[in-house]
């Protein structure tokens, strides 16, 4: 199952499948013990001629630390995934660091416009830059996104690099990345955003480190 | 001991039998039997257009911008119609009205031992409101701009003007359906209360109530505790969009998230809106086909209130990603994982009462064990989603697609018919044919796993959900394939349903007549002739003596024991 996930080309991305992993095989564990339990029973107590069921009421408390003790162990086992998962939730969403590289991002049906503060590093000011559905980052930075959106709420997602996040008019929603390996990868709206939904989809340039050096080059030939 | 209460709730003269007209008797009827019944009509008819364009959407995904066989062409625009009403029918049109709707109104009185709802008038109303509200929704296929197209969760600002969606009278008449639907339903929830709380039989003890009701009730206060917010937030979208305010506007200083605060924390209680029933159905149905008492009836009512008042605190986890302090995830995902353990102590206990049993296979315990293993695995992805890091990768995808069809398909489907399979002789008096029923079940089960269990895969693999052509993205292009699969089965499974049609239709006007309590079982229902007459019972109503579970129990030579069965102590 978990080879179905595309590859993952961020820093974060391994804390987030290790979560889904460890999901995946508690999961997995539980289905096939109560679901092994659950047929046996099945045909162990099938009917018989002559045979009668047994009375038991489950009510009283030892009877039913049967069910309670197992269901101690599905908490102490969902607690562990939860606090296990603590510390990679507090690494995606929680401080945003503060980024070698700053872009804005803003979702408008059904495009991501995607501005570069330019070498001044301020946005609103002339060096700006823009484009429409392509990121070019370096590998390996930090890469600080602030999130906007023009209209409706839109979801930047970038599957390989496991992130995801609702852009919503009036607000700035701050994120952040750090891309392992040049390629291009897809960046597609993930929330219902109009008829043009499908198909609302972008592009992140991973660069390495010299080759983005040509595209800084190619956008601000003066700096 | 007798409740005076019952007895005065019971004028005298209403047992005098009077002829009613064709008008009064079929259509508007006071009769609480006759009006789960329409429910009952009104929800299978509804299943067939969700079910429809569940059909077309899946055409649509495997062959993207192809001609539907059946339907046409579909595109973008029309997609997303197809997308928000099927959600919208199935959630508000078929679940609610046939699991709390059709088996409230008719267990609830015969299993309490009463002779009619406590508000037989405002049942009627109920009903033929619900009615109205259907209409509305079918209607706002044809009005101009076509159908609601924001998602069946509607978030604003995208639902708040016309111009984002293109969708102007057809989302107001989606708004205004939801309204008149919730007012049917807050009429039958009090109705549902006041019943059970009241009405019930001498003897009747909240204790020895049946848990299907029990189930019920909870699934009744919930609706009633939470629909209140997602009122006052259709008002306000609703003004949004007709009256220029700005609630979910952030243009005129209005909150997008508002919407999804309201809706959501009427959303979570709803899914057990729907789900309680159907696990009430299958607490009836397994102890009387294992022949024995259902494991830790006084737990499961503790549980499933527990899980009723968890409910309220877990909403944001449908928000993770949503634009709130991300500081709020933690807790959420905490309380989210909590209420895995009432589920759990449900599940287990279901489990544990085939422990010992003498289980017979008949078609209603088919379906009660169907929605036994696949609960069981829709509990289990719940984690997936519950975890809030899982869920920034998780959320939005067809994981999530998966994972409540596993919950909530599986409680109208796997619930919804082992209910009917149940108690369609008591409803008409006739049974259904068996081995129909077997094929039924079995080509089901299969179908439902083929659909449903790849679109965890999809979600794995990043595919969104409500996205019209897949194609469009390079990195789900090699999915396709599965695609392709989840639509056939899904045909499959929509085919399947045609033994269930036969076997209803040909059961309604030639099944052998049922007796009076064909599957030997305890509760009050089944001490009423099948199909009860109006009124319910004779001259007298039944006296209960016992808890509803009592099978194989050491007191009597038989494997069961009626709640309303005198035992006089034998002198050996």
């Amino acid at each position: 199952m978990m080879s179905w996930l595309p590859e993952n080309v961020s820093t974060y991305g391994g804390d987030i499948d290790s979560i889904i992993r460890l999901i995946y095989y508690i999961t997995s564990a539980w289905f096939f013990l109560t679901l092994g339990v659950f047929l046996l029973f099945l045909i162990l107590y099938r009917r018989r001629e002559g045979r009668r069921a047994t009375y038991i009421r489950g009510d009283r408390l030892a009877e039913a630390a049967w069910i309670l003790i197992p269901a101690l162990i599905v908490l102490v086992l969902d607690l562990w995934i939860d606090f296990r998962g603590a510390d990679a939730w507090a690494k995606v969403k929680g401080r945003v660091p503060p980024g070698d590289l700053r872009v804005q991002v803003t979702a408008k049906q059904f495009n991501w416009e995607i501005l570069y503060p330019g070498p001044d590093g301020k946005f609103g000011t002339a060096d700006d830059l823009q484009l429409e559905n392509e990121m070019h980052v370096p590998v390996n930075k930090v890469v600080r996104v602030t999130l906007k959106s023009k209209d409706v709420i839109h979801s930047f997602f970038l599957p390989n690099l496991r992130l995801k996040q609702d852009a919503v008019p009036g607000r700035e929603i701050e994120g952040w990345f750090q891309a392992t390996k040049p390629g291009r990868y897809e960046m597609p709206c993930a929330e219902l955003c109009g008829f043009g939904h499908s198909g609302m989809n972008g592009w992140l340039h991973v660069h390495p480190a010299d080759e983005y050096q040509k595209w800084v080059k190619e956008h601000w030939p003066t700096s | 001991m007798s409740d005076p209460v019952a007895v005065l709730a019971i004028p005298e003269a209403s047992l005098h039998h009077e002829e009613l007209g064709f008008w009064r008797t079929y259509l508007f009827s006071t009769e609480h039997k006759t009006i789960g019944k329409q429910y009952l009509s009104l929800g299978l008819f509804m299943t067939i257009v969700g079910g429809f364009l569940a059909y077309v959407m899946r055409w649509q995904l495997a062959y993207p911008d192809t001609e539907v066989p059946g339907w046409g062409f579909v595109g973008p625009e029309f997609y997303n119609v197809l997308v928000t009403m099927h959600g919208t029918i199935m959630v508000f049109f078929v679940a609610m009205p046939i699991l709390l709707g059709a088996f409230g109104n008719f267990l609830i009185p015969l299993m309490i031992g009463a002779r009619d709802m406590a508000f037989p008038r405002l049942n009627m109303l109920s009903f033929w409101t619900l009615f109205v509200g259907t209409l509305v929704l079918l209607a706002s296929f044809f009005v101009p701009g076509g159908a609601a197209s924001a998602g069946w969760t509607g978030y604003p600002p995208l639902s708040a003007k016309a111009i984002y969606t293109g969708v102007n009278w057809g989302l107001n008449l989606w708004i205004l359906a939801h309204a008149i639907e919730f007012a049917s339903f807050l009429m039958g929830g009090v109705n549902f209360l006041t019943t059970a709380i009241t009405m019930r039989a001498p003897g009747m003890t909240f204790f020895r109530l049946p848990l299907v009701v029990w189930q019920l009730l909870t699934a009744a206060t919930l609706f009633l505790l939470s629909v209140g917010p997602l009122i006052a937030g259709a008002v306000m979208l609703l003004m949004d969009r007709i009256a220029g305010t700005s609630f979910f506007l952030p243009e005129g200083g209005g909150e997008p998230l508002l919407w999804q605060h309201l809706f959501w924390f009427f959303g979570h209680p709803e899914v057990y809106v729907i789900l309680l029933p159907a696990v009430g159905f299958v607490c009836e149905v397994l102890p009387v086909f294992c022949r024995k008492p259902l494991f830790g009836y006084r737990w499961i009512i503790y549980s499933t209130i527990t899980a009723g008042i968890l409910s309220f605190v877990v909403w944001a986890h449908h928000m993770f990603l949503s634009g709130m302090d991300p500081r709020l995830a933690m807790p959420f995902s905490i309380t989210t994982i909590l209420i895995s353990v009432p589920f759990a102590i449900l599940v287990f206990a279901m489990i544990a009462t085939l422990w010992g049993g003498s289980i017979r296979f008949t078609t209603p315990m088919l379906f009660a064990l169907g929605f036994v293993s696949m609960f069981i695995v829709g509990g289990l992805t719940g984690i997936f989603n519950g975890s809030a890091p899982a869920d920034i990768y998780i959320t939005d995808t067809y994981f999530v697609v998966g994972h409540f069809h596993y919950t909530l398909f599986s409680a109208v489907v796997f619930g919804g018919f082992a209910g009917i399979y149940f108690w369609f002789p008591k409803m008409f008096g006739r049974m259904m044919n068996e081995t129909l029923g077997k094929v039924h079940f079995w080509l089901t089960l299969i179908f439902f796993n083929a659909t449903f269990f790849p679109m965890h895969i999809l979600g794995l693999g990043g595919m969104m959900r409500r996205i019209a052509n897949p194609m469009q993205y390079q990195f789900l292009q090699p999915l396709q394939p599965i695609n392709v699969f989840i639509t056939f089965s899904a045909i499959l499974l929509l085919v399947a349903q045609i033994p269930f049609a036969v076997n209803f239709v040909w059961g309604l006007v030639a099944g052998t007549p049922a007796e009076r309590n064909p599957w030997e079982a305890n509760t009050l229902e089944w001490a009423a002739p099948s199909p009860p007459p109006h009124l319910n019972w004779g001259e007298a109503i039944p006296t209960v003596h016992r808890g509803p579970y009592e099978y194989s129990s050491p007191e009597g030579p038989e494997d069961w024991l009626p709640q309303d069965r005198l035992v006089v102590a034998r002198s050996s």
